[in-house]
């Protein structure tokens, strides 16, 4: 397993080139290009003068391969360029700046996700079309279904409204600056709720459905029927043999929205005024912002990779029978 | 012919400049004006809402409209508007131009500082000049200052500005913020402006308010100048906050948690009519500075027939556009200037809805039949076109959608396409692959459209992208951007506005409405032909209603 | 299910109203006999509009999530069965998808395509199999150690006999899942798509882009999201039971043991 982990780590640095090489050919081929005025209003100061020179600043008008070699140079140096938004600000430093605020957001959710989503699972599964199951099923789906701006707009009437009991947007209060040490933590404490409220609701209904799914499948199995019949309590049964089993599909489905964690939600991030990155990902994409689009896959695909392999790794540890990267035909 | 000013006094100038302004164009909802006998005081902070995060610091070289609002706070001009548009002194004390309006002579103020303490002089000026023309400045406005032949400051108290040709804009063009030589020399000589420190965190500048911080995507904080050369403006602090959802900064209105807003027609009609809200914000309500059209490809060879445009303005009924889109929240639209500044021509033809008519002209222009479907046919072509129109603005999507339900009774079948703006600009807007499209334009305080409608401008580049060509336009235009004498231009833009309504190379639509609300604790508001900002630094709290008195 | 199809499919008849053309003194009205949901900010009867939204809503969530699930299954089957290099290219091609940045590769398949209904559904389609692919691989992974597998193995049972008849039927659960959550996620995702004039176009109407509209007007105008919001949830719970149905319909094993715990307990 360790051998493999490391070939996989190995394979990932090639793997790593090509991915950001086909992206950043697709990403500088694609209508649009930088520092276009993003309004939808035209107006008679003409910036093409502007975009001329920022094409040569920029070494837009240089062959594709001699930009890419140029942006792979850098990287090796850890330098991700500067951004071609007005502010010209180190990608780095712009990315460095909102991302701790959507980890913290996605972290918390995912933890708050997954310690209510495997309970109800393993239950609606257990007692499958009992009442609570069907509830349960219903009520994940009616978070799944409705739209995030609409619970969340909802939300903020309520609480911020009309009961005044938390604050509508942002991420601290004017008065912050003032407030101690432990007022402060509260207040942007406060700040957090609606938002992981929102985007938890929306959550639940993946890794709830995955669970109680996937227990279905193992309860029936002959292993666990057999533990059952050694005379084990339901709640050993369950707990330990048929959960530990179940758990595949949720390795998966987290490995696949680790990277999410540094993504954001738009619309969540919009709706609560919150800067994180998807706010930066959006407006970066819609001024064509290269360097930023690109200093964010390169992080995104690292994550993705570690992830992935990550979910690899773990099979192994939850059904200790699974090899994965065995090569066919051992029998 | 030249106008014999050898000397023009600051008031008298202003009253030349744009004495026909005014009029019936501004109706505020609400006078928010303080009352008698309150005395204006100084102190608690301003919460202003801002849709977008801004870009930079040093507006010189940006081009947000958000950057544009917070720079001008930061930073002054030699001149600026007055509540009536007109030209008035801010950095300068006094101008004069010469016979041939060729030199343009400013008598700077005397006693500004920049934020940091440093006496403000010519010098600064000719600095931001230069900056302007430097060959590696990314900037929009350096076609304003092409003209220019030579800069020169005598001494540090006077400037000297002499001009290739007579140039209309020559005055309003030096409302540009005055950037700190001392500061940003050697950043404008790299060609690195952009990066230099002041355009993230400290600009330096002279305006009325200083800056406090900037959290990105968060808040820009700015605070009152004391050393502000027109006196320290009232309100202590103004806090931008950014919040990217419309729906949300309407909430956080009603929360208070910001004191102003730019409402949606929606919200202002239909959310905000009840006592608490009344009772807590002003509402005011004034033309903006933008129209929307409709604009034809004129290489088509359907829409070259002005008959044919003809027919589909008549078959548009604009008030029910307005009511609409904008809840009747915006005015009728003939041309492209707002109805009541100087260079609007109220009496071109217009084009009532009727449809009788239309049909009239489109067969006049040979589209005399239908098919089965309803649609008109010539030549066994049925007469359908795509109306593009841009992504993330949903007041043209319906305008797009009325357009299209309008046309469907004329016998004209439209097909909507809403593309991302990059994508729309850069494939089908400046490659011509369009046939018609809905968009705006912002215009300026100056008439001059030469860009827009000059038939030299018809580049892939450039911004005269529907192909208009008419050799009488391009000398009206010629002739209005190179006179500086206003009733010379007033003359050839008002030619030109009827040039244009009798062509209608596109469909005016209409001028909507600014639609801002400010809370009722703010005094000193007095709605405007120029808006309600003019006076900014005049808003005061009384103390008894300042709310932050922390800062 | 079939009632919703129906509703699509009997739309023109159904509808009330002309679902696009707007009426500005009836803008936002409030549900009533006239407009029994509504209507919109043009003044567009809801009902009428829903009914028509429910053709392409339905078809490109069903379709897309097909394809995708289609995809994701044999890729993913292909990978966990066989390994080895197979099983790493084919995830390394998941890798690549999944970091891909979408957004630029809708606006290059825009430079080629006109927008229909067919390139919303194979947009979405073809964008979105990787979480199926990787769930299948897993359970593939998992399954084909089992001793059912290896004694067909052993017995000579040729590859393609054995993944189809018995490993894949087992490894089906995250699958319906997937689908489950994937059929409104699709039916978002092409109101999305309209902005980069890729999806149904204006002025039809869309579950999604109904939602969309709905949102300026949410203190005033509940309808324009609760009703779509509504048909999703509905579409999505009644999929829910078919899923389920057919998948107890086909393991009558299920029923018997669940049966056992309950009566344990």
């Amino acid at each position: 397993m360790l051998r493999y982990a490391l070939r996989r780590l190995l394979l990932a640095v090639p793997l790593l080139i090509g991915i950001t090489f086909v992206s950043f050919i697709v990403i500088h081929l694609a209508p649009g290009t930088p520092g276009e005025v993003q309004t939808g209003d035209l107006s008679i100061q003409s910036d093409r003068d502007v975009q001329k020179l920022l094409m040569e600043l920029y070494d837009l008008d240089k062959p594709l391969h001699v930009q890419y070699a140029k942006w792979l140079t850098r990287l090796v140096r850890f330098d991700f360029g500067r951004s071609f938004s007005p502010d010209a600000r180190p990608v780095l430093q712009k990315i460095g700046e909102r991302l701790p605020i959507t980890l913290l957001l996605n972290v918390v959710e995912m933890l708050i996700i997954i310690a209510l989503a495997v309970p109800i699972g393993v239950l609606s599964a257990t007692r499958q079309y009992s009442m609570f199951d069907k509830v349960t099923t219903v009520f994940v789906f009616v978070g799944f279904a409705t739209p995030d701006f609409w619970l969340a707009l909802l939300l903020m009437i309520l609480f911020g409204v009309q009961l005044g009991w938390l604050p509508i947007s942002g991420l601290r209060s004017l008065n912050w600056e003032y407030l101690s040490f432990w007022r402060q933590q509260g207040d942007f404490a406060s700040h957090l709720v609606l938002p992981i409220i929102v985007a938890t609701f929306g959550g639940l209904a993946g890794f709830s459905r995955y669970m109680r799914q996937s227990m279905l499948e193992v309860i029936r199995q002959d292993y666990v029927q057999s533990a059952r019949a050694k005379g084990l309590a339901e709640r050993v049964v369950i707990g330990k043999h048929a959960l530990r089993n179940a758990m595949l599909p949720i390795v998966t489905v987290l490995g696949l929205s680790l990277p999410g964690l540094i993504g954001g939600s738009v619309i969540v991030e919009s709706i609560f005024a919150i800067p994180g990155m998807g706010q930066l990902m959006v407006q970066a994409v819609f001024e064509r912002d290269y360097p930023v689009i690109m200093g964010n896959l390169v992080i995104v695909s690292t994550l993705t990779l570690g992830a992935n392999l990550l979910a690899d790794v773990t099979y192994g540890l939850v059904d200790p029978r699974i090899r994965v990267g065995a090569r066919r035909g051992r029998r | 012919m030249k106008p014999p000013l050898a000397v023009v006094p600051l008031a008298l100038a202003a009253a030349l400049a744009l004495a026909a302004c005014g009029g019936e164009a501004d109706s505020a909802v609400e006078q928010g004006s303080g009352r008698p006998g309150e005395k204006p005081a100084y102190g608690d902070t301003f919460i202003e809402s801002l849709t977008g995060n801004i870009s930079g610091l040093i507006p010189n070289v940006l081009s947000d409209s958000a950057s544009f609002e917070i720079g001008s706070m930061l930073y002054s001009g030699l001149i600026t508007r007055d509540k009536d548009l007109n030209i008035i002194g801010e950095l300068a004390e006094s101008w004069t131009f010469s016979q041939d309006c060729l030199d343009l002579t400013f008598n700077l103020r005397r006693n500004v500082r920049w934020h940091d303490g440093r006496p403000f002089t010519a010098a600064d000026v000719v600095f931001t000049y230069e900056t302007m023309i430097h060959p590696k400045t990314p900037t929009a406005y350096r076609e304003d200052f092409k003209a220019v032949a030579e800069v020169a400051a005598p001494d540090p108290y006077t400037l000297r500005v002499r001009y290739k040709q007579p140039y209309a804009k020559a005055l309003q063009s030096w409302g540009l913020w005055m950037l700190p030589r001392h500061l940003l020399e050697s950043y404008v000589r790299e060609g690195r402006l952009r990066e230099a420190p002041q355009n993230r965190s400290n600009p330096v500048g002279t305006g009325a308010y200083r800056f406090g911080e900037w959290k990105p995507g968060e808040k820009v904080v700015l605070v009152a100048n004391p050393d502000y050369f027109e006196g320290r403006p009232h309100l202590g602090r103004v806090v931008y906050r950014i919040i990217p959802s419309q729906a949300t900064i309407f909430l956080e209105l009603k929360a208070k948690g910001v004191d102003a807003a730019g409402l949606t027609a929606l919200q202002f009609k239909r959310q905000t009519e009840y006592p608490a809200f009344r009772k807590a914000y002003h509402k005011y309500e004034y033309p903006a500075n933008a129209y929307t059209y409709l604009g034809f490809n004129l290489k088509d060879p359907r829409f070259a027939d002005r008959r044919v445009r003809q027919a589909i303005a008549h078959a548009i009924d604009k008030r029910e556009l307005i009511d609409g889109v904008l809840l009747g929240l915006g005015r009728e639209a003939t041309g492209p200037y707002k109805p009541g500044t100087w260079a609007h021509n109220p009496s071109v033809r217009t084009y009532p809805y009727d449809m009788a008519k239309a049909r009239a002209l489109l067969a006049a222009a040979g589209w005399t039949e239908t098919n089965a479907d309803g649609v008109l046919v010539r030549n066994g072509q049925p007469f359908t076109f795509e109306l593009l129109t841009n992504q993330g603005n949903d007041e043209r999507k319906k305008v797009a959608e009325i357009v299209q339900a309008s046309l469907k009774e004329l016998g004209i079948q439209v097909d909507i396409r809403v593309i991302e703006w990059a994508s729309l600009l850069k494939e089908y807007i400046k490659k011509r692959r369009f046939e018609a499209i809905i968009l705006g334009w912002g215009i300026g305080l100056d008439p001059d459209q030469y860009e827009i409608w000059h038939s030299s401008k018809t580049g892939p580049d450039e911004l005269n992208h529907i192909s208009y060509a008419n050799p009488e336009v391009d000398a009206l235009l010629e002739q209005g951007r190179t006179s500086c004498r206003q009733e010379e231009r007033k003359k050839s833009y008002a030619r030109f506005q009827e040039v244009l309504a009798e062509d209608q190379p596109y469909v005016f639509l209409y001028f909507r409405d600014a639609l801002p609300v400010v809370s009722s604790r703010v005094r000193g508001i007095v709605p405007a032909p120029s808006g309600i900002r003019y006076n900014f630094n005049e808003w005061y709290v009384p103390t008894h209603l300042q709310r932050y008195t922390a800062g | 299910m079939v009632l919703l199809a129906l509703l699509a499919i009997l739309a023109p008849a159904l509808a009330p109203w002309d679902p696009n053309r707007p009426d500005v003194r009836k803008i936002l009205d409030a549900p009533s006999g006239v407009h029994p949901l509504g209507t919109d900010q043009l003044g567009r009867d809801v009902l009428s509009r829903m009914l028509y939204g429910a053709r392409v809503s339905l078809a490109v969530g069903f379709v897309s999530v097909g394809i995708a699930s289609l995809i994701g299954t044999m890729l993913g089957a292909a990978a966990g069965y066989h390994g080895g290099v197979v099983d790493a290219t084919l995830m390394r091609l998941v890798d690549l998808m999944l970091v891909f940045p979408r957004f630029f590769l809708l606006l290059a398949v825009l430079a080629f395509l006109r927008p229909s209904i067919w390139t919303i559904m194979a947009v979405i389609g073809l964008t979105g199999w990787m979480g199926v692919a990787r769930l299948v691989r897993a359970e593939f992974l998992a399954l084909k150690e089992r001793e059912f597998v290896v004694w067909s193995q052993a017995v000579g049972a040729s590859g393609l006999r054995i993944v189809w008849r018995h490993i894949l039927p087992n490894a089906m659960a995250p699958v319906l899942v997937a689908m489950t959550l994937g059929i409104p996620a699709a039916i978002l995702t092409e109101s999305g798509l309209s902005f980069l004039g890729l999806g149904v176009q204006p002025p039809h109407a869309t579950w999604g882009n109904i939602l969309n509209e709905g949102k300026d007007a949410i203190e005033i105008g509940w309808w324009l999201s609760v009703y779509p919001g509504l048909a999703i949830l509905v579409t999505v719970l009644s999929y829910n039971l078919l899923g389920e149905g057919i998948r107890d319909a086909l393991d009558p094993r299920l029923r018997q043991s669940v049966g056992r715990i309950v009566t344990r307990r």
